[in-house]
């Protein structure tokens, strides 16, 4: 995977995703604002939201015991995934004692990032994506490129091109003059998924949320497939990230009224389902629910990166995100792209790799993000607090070991100038030095600068440097004293 | 578990998660109304997601068109339907002006998905209705059955009592609600924003969800 | 009142204007002006991009600097954001980190006095119409940090409608962020041209003769990017409209 500046400037050239995202974005942005202004509480609602996730995290043992209980008592089983290799070892086991062959799923971003599907491949079993991203997605040989519409980079005529084309390898075919009207296509996965929902044994899925008074487990979604998988099939599986509990079934109320209006921008979005354990001759006979942890212990290590952990996988953060509307989320090389993606990658997996060292500065800190997460993370302040682990390295956990982290390479030449630009700033006559060196220098100063300044100058105009700087003019009109009157010998500098 | 207790060496021991403040100074309902308008509410935000909402006076006599039964009757011959599943509970009045032409479908455990992608409609009761948000909750109640009975057929009916069983707001409804249950929340038909961000209603679940208010003071107020 | 400016360091090497702007604005307001020269730079840039080590000798001599001061002035959102957010976090870091409680002693004396331009002037000074005469179109881009840090609100929007001759104008996608982020600029220089490109493009069809921010930093992108344009939009700080009066336009 290259570093997120490469694959974002490669992006960037691509006028037609930049307008798909462009609309994407802007629309969905516009709901969620007006979603939100319904409910005169919304500040509340998110401390609350917020509250209750810290309180979940900082005793994150107790209620992951109590869930274990509550969900056992309920006739479902648990098992615990310590990585990715783990959680696939498990699900793929399960589903071969079942004598399946083919699963389908609910969209999950839990097996997203253990890329469960190729596991299961490699193991003979084929996975069918159920959610019409999802099989946008599958169906394309694509990945997903956002949180709540993987498929946010096709445009409807791709979708019917995908559709046309490759329908047919993996069931049902796309019906004949096949239009790119979004209700056509969403009719024609209709029909195509029907036939699986009705013949499938095996249901795999992830979770919103999970109930640890209750050992309750709830999923929210649109389009009716996730209710499919949850209650047609005779085993249902479930990967779920061990962040995502919630202390009681009263806590529901917060999120059930957040998720929604974040993600969709919806009062309530059209399905939630909750089931606890089994339920007698309805749903499932076999429930299996794997607690994954796959760096979610080593985030929950870190009292800054912490906070991420709260996320509800709204993806209102990728929804106003300037830099996401232009880099797609592919460039982000991981399940969660966007904002929340640029702080949870680097802590699940660590900053090791060029990708995920590069994620953190793959923000300009405007903070959009901040001010639309329904449960309060402040990205801006991960994302400087990671990048102080890239370059300067320190305290972190790795694979559940408290380790100290060497600075990253490749940031020596960055490293060297940051610490003589603070040498200077920390020496104010030397910075003046330099001040009117510049400013004597100013007839000579090219338009394009050479090195890392190109990527400055390609683009934009240099700023002329002015003759004097306002410490000079200073010192010239008040002589030093500190303080003085009118603002004579002004200079233009413009 | 200990690779957990690791992580979180910074919270003291003798820490209890309710030590943790969580301020619950959110409403328990957003604005105030009568029963009335919050039925009228519900049957807004209904319609604004595209449910087909229908009011039925009770008790009156079966006969006259508005009542429940007529209703519903005329609701599935309008759909042209052949079959409908019925709840083991259903109260047995709500299909008494269907022809008996319309198959009924009980809802039993020999009941394949295969079975009842065949099945035209379902009739229903709820276990809760939410205003604010336009959402009723079933709870696989005797009046709702399985929860796939509710999800194979294209055509949803869904019975709600006004006043008793409408809450003004989401927390209203867990209050009522038992987790054990299995719990189905639905607003509105199916839908999904998957194709360019824009709402198209119809995918999976029922492409049809038409609901009735029905009760004392269903007649609406607006 | 002892009131200092903090002039940034962008401003001071690139932006004299400006900070002659303030001077010139808040002395036709009343209020002395001092001008520590022990100051420099709030340390922002090495702070953003990880090196919090690197800041803090600056952090310290921010709060040297301005010591004798009651008010610190700056005529930059996202320098006052980064002393007011930023420093309080950088104490308690260093204190989690063993070093005692002398880094969070610094942050607290040094946040409480400092304040952006438009907080002093709505708040601190009670005024909203400064006097000021500007006759052009104008349009406004709100910088982020003065937006979603310090949430300075219609402060800024406020003190320009009480502008005369001055024509104010809508700017669409206003919240957005122009792309500069410091050393995002040259770090992810593709996405930051590319909002850069977009920012520009939204100002020029406003048809404004100038577009107004609180941040030099960010006109420095945004100039920059209207330049390469074409564009004949003049970037303009809003303390170089505060200052200009039907004697003496700016």
């Amino acid at each position: 995977m290259p570093a997120f500046p490469q694959a974002a400037n490669a992006s960037t050239r691509n006028t037609h995703l930049r307008a798909n995202l462009r609309h994407a974005t802007h629309t969905i942005r516009a709901k969620r604002a007006t979603a939100v202004a319904e409910l005169d509480d919304w500040s509340r609602l998110r401390a609350a939201g917020a509250a209750i996730k810290d309180r979940t995290l900082r005793h994150l043992d107790q209620y992951l015991e109590q869930l274990e209980s509550a969900v056992t008592a309920a006739g479902g089983q648990i098992h615990w995934a310590a990585d990715a290799d783990e959680a696939n070892r498990i699900v793929t086991e399960l589903v071969r004692a079942t004598g399946e062959r083919e699963v389908v799923k609910v969209k999950s971003m839990a097996t997203q990032e253990i890329g469960l599907n190729g596991a299961l491949a490699t193991a003979g079993i084929t996975a069918y994506e159920t959610d019409l991203a999802e099989l946008i997605v599958q169906l394309g040989d694509d990945l997903p490129s956002h949180i709540l519409v993987p498929a946010i980079h096709r445009n409807r005529g791709e979708i019917r091109d995908i559709f046309t084309e490759k329908m047919s390898q993996w069931g049902r075919p796309a019906p004949d003059g096949l239009t790119d009207a979004p209700a056509d296509l969403a009719e024609a996965a209709r029909l195509h998924l029907r036939e699986k929902f009705l013949n499938a044994k095996v249901g795999i899925s992830g979770a919103n949320f999970m109930v640890a008074e209750t050992g309750t487990l709830v999923v929210v979604e649109s389009e009716g497939n996730g209710r499919m998988c949850l209650t047609l099939p005779e085993t249902l599986i479930s990967v779920v990230g061990i962040e995502k509990v919630v202390p009681t079934f009263q806590d529901l109320e917060v999120f059930l009224q957040l998720l929604p209006r974040s993600s969709t921008a919806e009062r309530m979005n059209p399905y939630t389902s909750t089931w606890t354990g089994t339920t007698d001759a309805d749903g499932p006979r076999a429930f299996h629910l794997v607690l994954l942890d796959n760096g979610r212990t080593d985030t929950l290590a870190d009292t800054v990166g912490r906070q991420a952990l709260r996320c509800i996988r709204c993806s209102a953060c990728l929804n106003v995100c300037p830099v996401y509307e232009r880099a797609g989320g592919h460039a982000y090389g991981s399940a969660y792209p966007g904002p929340i993606g640029a702080i949870l990658t680097p802590q699940l997996r660590g900053t090791q790799s060029e990708l995920d060292a590069s994620l953190p500065y793959a923000s300009s800190l405007c903070g959009a993000c901040y001010e639309v997460c329904p449960v309060a993370i402040d990205i801006p302040e991960i994302l400087v607090h990671l990048r102080e682990r890239v370059v300067e390295g320190g305290p972190a956990s790795v694979r559940g070991t408290r380790t100290v982290i060497k600075p990253a390479k490749g940031h020596a030449a960055e490293r060297a100038a940051m610490r003589a630009a603070r040498w200077a700033l920390d020496h104010p006559r030397l910075l003046r030095t330099g001040q009117r060196l510049a400013s004597r220098t100013r007839r000579f100063h090219p338009r394009r600068l050479p090195g890392p300044g190109r990527a400055w100058s390609d683009t934009r105009e240099l700023p002329k440097v002015p003759e004097e700087s306002f410490r000079d003019w200073w010192q010239r009109t008040r002589g030093g004293s500190g303080t003085g009157s009118g603002t004579e010998g002004r200079k233009d500098t413009t | 578990m200990a690779r957990i207790r690791r992580a979180l060496a910074d919270v003291p021991r003798a820490e209890t998660p309710g030590e943790v403040p969580v301020e619950r100074t959110y409403h328990r309902v957003h604005g105030d109304r009568s029963s009335a308008q919050t039925a009228d509410l519900l049957a807004e935000n209904l319609a604004d997601y595209r449910a087909i909402v229908h009011r039925a006076d009770t008790p009156s006599s079966p006969d006259t068109p508005s009542s429940l039964p007529a209703l519903i009757a005329r609701l599935l011959a309008d759909r042209g339907a052949t079959s409908v599943a019925v709840p083991p509970g259903l109260p047995a009045s709500w299909l008494s002006a269907v022809p008996g032409a319309v198959r009924r479908v009980p809802d039993t455990a020999e009941l394949t998905p295969h079975d009842l992608d065949a099945v035209s409609s379902v009739v229903t009761g709820c276990a809760v209705a939410i205003a604010e948000t336009g959402t009723v909750v079933l709870d696989a109640g005797p009046d709702q059955g399985r929860r796939r009975i509710t999800l194979v057929p294209d055509h949803h009916i869904c019975v709600i009592r006004v006043t008793d069983q409408v809450v003004g707001s989401v927390p209203e409804a867990l209050e009522r609600l038992d987790p054990a249950r299995p719990l189905t929340w639905i607003s509105g038909p199916s839908a999904t924003s998957d194709i360019e961000l824009d709402r198209v209603e119809g995918v999976h679940g029922p492409r049809t969800l038409e609901v009735i208010l029905t009760g004392p003071e269903s007649a609406g107020q607006s | 009142m002892r009131v200092a400016l903090f002039i940034t360091c962008v401003n001071d090497t690139l932006y004299p204007r400006t900070g002659q702007a303030v001077v010139t604005l808040l002395e036709r307001l009343g209020v002395e002006v001092g001008f520590p020269e022990a100051q420099s730079c709030c340390g922002q840039p090495q702070f953003n991009t990880g090196y919090r080590h690197e800041t803090e000798p600056l952090m310290r001599r921010y709060a040297t600097a301005f010591r004798d001061y009651e008010y610190v002035v700056t005529p930059s959102g996202s320098c006052a954001a980064m002393v007011r957010d930023n420093y309080p976090r950088m104490g308690a870091k260093a204190a989690a980190e063993g070093r005692g409680q002398e880094l969070a002693n610094v942050a607290a004396e040094a946040v409480p006095k400092t304040y952006e331009l438009t907080e002093f002037l709505t708040d601190v000074l009670k005024v909203t119409d400064v006097g000021a005469y500007y006759p052009h179109t104008v349009t406004y881009h709100p910088t982020c940090h003065g937006l979603r840090m310090l949430k300075l609100g219609d402060r800024p929007r406020s003190l320009l409608a009480a502008v005369k001759g001055l024509n104010l104008v809508e700017l669409p996608g206003a919240e957005e962020c122009c792309g500069f982020g410091g050393t995002f600029a040259v770090k992810n220089a593709a996405v930051s041209a590319a909002m850069g490109a977009d920012k520009a493009r939204n100002i020029t069809a406003t048809g404004a003769e100038a577009v107004c921010t609180l941040d030099n930093s960010c006109q420095l992108h945004i100039g920059g990017t209207l330049a390469r344009q074409g564009s004949t939009v003049r970037p303009v700080h809003l303390a170089e409209i505060l200052a200009s009066t039907e004697g003496d336009v700016w």
